[in-house]
């Protein structure tokens, strides 16, 4: 019983932060683009060139 | 951008042909300013679809002058340009040179959908409570006792509050909305459901009883969330696709003023009076005479005539055609809101059809199951009290009949078949605009076709190519090239040939045709009175005639071209599948009897009524739904959109009017006219799987009300027996799916090579 008095809130605090992560990602505009955001990952970021070298 | 195979399953099948890039006036008009005198112009380019294009895309955007950003938004085939500055960049011209059509897109239509977000935020809320309930609750099955109990019971009741109020808010303002205006829906049992069993499971608990059914209550919410939203992103998905196609109607017009000024007024400001300039590629915005000019209007999308309507000084000019070859001087005559645009929305307003008198399967079945339901936990109340007399028992073993019976395999029985459907369909590249729609296309027995523009492509097809001399044909081709005619567009796709003398110095000549200049000879590719004006033969302005082009050399003729508007790709099928299951098919069309006779008979159309107004659809429509047929009306033009409102279903092709598109509930963005028995075949299996899970739902309950009046069911066994018959129910709404796959997938459409090619050079 002493247990379950940390224990529940624990678990309770874990899942509020994963929800409250979950509301974050969706207000701040994660998912507008799915579909994006999976393509994305092949593209190189700014200012090197396809080898990976800095540009300029 | 050779990394984009073409066929991308969005891209549409075939352009507009006619699609003219926006000036930047027009540009400006549809951008919407930010904040630090920044503004953003949002563009759809549906054949974005790699991580190639992304960023090809935004780099060549971010090269040009005064844009701050650019972000292309994959899922919705859209980007986002801000930008500063009196003039706009270039971007059309930017993403023409890497071969992505763009067209703009109107900012208001943009606007976050809130429903969305309230539906996620929900199902969220919901499924963060059902889980730790669902936890607490498994302890307690297992043996939790005493003051462990209590805890959890307690818990549960707090954790519960914010999922029934977030998430369970949506169901209390839709139920109470249909109770006030005396209707009954699937979500009044449920509401009744949800709060009747917390309210007891809360009595129990400050009275240390054994069962509460806080998990049932909020688990049902959760599931019941999940179907609500995945058919509105369905539904969202459609309408998204639906109105990222190009805009048909203009946003303005270049008025020229007394002074000599041009000024870019848009169209609902337009007053009659003005005098408006009108440029090749650019529709009439308001009705109007024309001052001075020639030119070729296309009045397709309007009257549905399918041959080009040459036109010279003092012509009348309807709001909406399009202006093929030459600039035009035009004086409005009416402005916008009494357009015939206008007529065409006070006329689909009067003709509610169908849609407004149908009512959905699941608010009839509620309709009939709620009394039922509810009759019976009453029965049940008062069955218990005779027999044992204590109220407590029978109250809580009436409550327990409700909950068993609220209906979440009922509630999830039809939205998620219509979304399994609605996938299916999206697949084929129909976009379907809600649920009802598709029950009510399974119900039809009589399709109507409008024939410009839905049978046909509204685009002429040159039939005597083999008959012509292939020299000529040759020389013909160059020139046409130079044209936006449709008739030069016909005959331009026969280019290729070698060996003729090239063509130099083109010049066309608006409303008559084109003329070019090879080595000392004079070839003229137009009308037969001026092409040939050696041989004069007074074939001119013959109506309802395609034989009047020809080519002529130093003015003696020397071609015949003959033209036919192109039927759609599988339109024979389609038609025969329809006659193959059962729908009867006629067709009414604005077209001349002529021209529908031959379509008629190319198409094994019996029934067919040619020179209807817009309004003579409406009754057409009427009279056939007085003498008690259900009908599917097929179209595009803005004179076929109020008979699309009136019908009881109905469908428009993606080049659709504007109006029609938004008119329309299903919208398909292929070339071929298969979609419409297609959605037609989806819709007919989908109706039968709603029916046969409603079936199941009814069966679940016949085992389930008994144990339930009996006094046997515990909260254990109202989870497992809810959870059980959703199960069920998604599964046999899969099966819709599984069927699919192994049905022939549609014959991939074939591109137009000649419209889409340079799109994907």
């Amino acid at each position: 019983m002493t247990t379950l008095v940390y224990l529940i809130p624990v678990a309770l605090f874990l899942g509020a932060l994963g929800l409250s992560g979950f509301l974050w990602a969706l207000r701040s505009g994660q998912y507008e683009d799915l579909d994006g955001a999976a393509e994305r990952i092949l593209i190189e970021p700014d200012g090197r060139d396809s080898e990976g070298r800095p540009s300029n | 951008m050779s990394c984009c195979a073409p066929g991308a399953e969005m891209a549409l099948e075939f352009a507009n042909a006619a699609s003219a890039v926006p000036s930047s006036d027009e540009i400006k008009l549809a951008s919407c300013a930010l904040d630090g005198g920044c503004r953003q112009t949002d563009l759809s380019v549906p054949s974005v679809h790699c991580a190639g294009c992304i960023q090809a895309i935004e780099a060549a955007l971010a090269k040009l002058e005064n844009i701050d950003s650019a972000r292309v938004n994959l899922s919705t085939k859209r980007v986002s340009v801000r930008w500063r500055g009196e003039q706009v960049p270039p971007f059309f011209a930017a993403l023409s040179r890497l071969g992505y059509q763009a067209h703009l897109f109107d900012p208001e239509i943009q606007e976050k959908d809130r429903t969305l977000s309230e539906l996620i935020r929900a199902v969220a809320v919901a499924g963060f409570a059902a889980g730790n309930i669902m936890l607490l609750s498994v302890s307690v099955w297992s043996g939790a006792e005493g003051a462990t109990r209590d805890l959890f019971h307690w818990l549960s009741a707090l954790i519960a509050i914010p999922a029934l109020a977030f998430a369970g808010g949506i169901y209390f303002r839709s139920a109470a909305n249909a109770l006030r205006h005396g209707r009954m829906n699937m979500d009044v049992p449920i509401v009744v459901g949800v709060s009747l069993a917390y309210a007891m499971s809360l009595y129990e608990t400050i009275n240390h009883g054994e069962h509460a059914y806080f998990d049932a209550s909020v688990s049902l919410l959760f599931f019941l969330l999940i179907g609500r939203t995945l058919d509105h992103v369905m539904r969202e998905r459609a309408r998204m696709a639906v109105n990222g196609l190009s805009r048909l109607a203009s946003r303005g017009s270049l008025v020229l003023r007394d002074d000599g000024k041009r000024e870019y007024v848009p169209v609902a400001e337009l007053t009659p009076g003005l005098r408006l300039l009108i440029v090749a590629g650019e529709r009439i915005p308001v009705d109007g005479d024309i001052l001075s000019g020639n030119s070729d209007l296309d009045c397709s999308i309007v009257s549905g005539e399918s041959a080009p309507k040459a036109v010279g000084a003092g012509a009348h000019v309807q709001a909406g055609t399009l202006n093929l070859t030459g600039p035009l001087t035009m004086l409005a005559t009416a402005a916008a809101k009494d357009s015939f645009l206008a007529e065409m929305v006070r006329l689909m307003e009067a003709a509610e059809g169908g849609r407004s008198r149908y009512r959905r399967i699941a608010d009839r079945v509620s309709a009939l199951y709620a009394p039922v339901v509810h009759l019976a936990a009453f029965v049940t109340f008062l069955g218990w009290m005779v027999a044992s007399g204590d109220w407590h028992r029978a109250l809580t073993i009436a409550i327990a009949v409700l909950i068993i019976t609220c209906p979440c395999a009922l509630g999830l029985a039809v939205p998620i078949v219509q979304v399994v459907a609605a996938r299916r369909l999206f697949e084929a590249g129909v976009m379907v605009k809600d649920g009802s729609a598709m029950e009510r296309l399974a119900a039809i027995d009589t399709a109507v076709f409008d024939k410009t523009g839905t049978l046909t492509l509204g685009r002429p097809k040159l039939v005597n190519a083999s008959s012509i001399d292939p020299t000529m044909l040759a020389i013909a081709a160059d020139m046409a090239v130079h044209s936006h005619h449709p008739f030069s567009r016909a005959i331009a796709s026969y280019a290729g040939y070698s060996g003729q003398p090239s063509v130099e110095s083109v010049t066309e000549h608006p409303g008559f045709g084109v003329e070019a200049i090879t080595e000392g000879n004079t070839w003229r590719l137009g009308r037969r009175g001026w092409a040939g004006w050696k041989a004069r033969t007074g074939g001119e302005g013959k109506l309802g005639g395609y034989g009047g082009t020809v080519l002529s050399k130093n003015g003696n003729i020397v071609a015949c071209f003959a033209f036919e508007d192109a039927l759609r790709q599988d339109a024979k099928a389609t038609i025969r599948e329809l006659k193959d299951a059962g729908v009867s098919v006629d067709m009414l069309s604005g077209d001349t009897a002529n021209a529908c006779g031959e379509v008629a008979k190319s198409l094994g159309i019996e029934s067919f009524v040619p020179a209807l107004l817009p309004s003579g659809k409406v009754e057409w429509i009427g009279s056939l739904t007085g003498a008690g047929h259900k009908v599917l009306m097929v179209g595009d033009g803005l004179n076929d959109t109020p008979a699309l409102r009136a019908a009881h279903v109905s469908m428009a092709p993606a080049t659709a009017a504007d109006i029609g598109r938004q008119a329309a509930d299903f919208v398909f963005l292929r070339e071929s006219l298969l979609a419409v028995p297609l959605a037609m075949d989806v819709s007919r299996r989908a109706g039968r799987l709603i029916r046969q899970n409603i079936a199941i739902a009814i069966v679940y309950n016949a085992f389930a009300v008994p144990i339930a009046v009996l006094g046997h069911v515990t909260p254990l066994i109202a989870a497992i027996a809810m959870s059980a018959s959703s199960l069920i129910v998604i599964a046999n709404a899969m099966r819709l799916q599984a069927t699919a796959k192994t049905a022939p997938e549609a014959v991939p459409a074939r591109r137009r090579t000649d419209l889409v090619g340079a799109a994907h050079p």
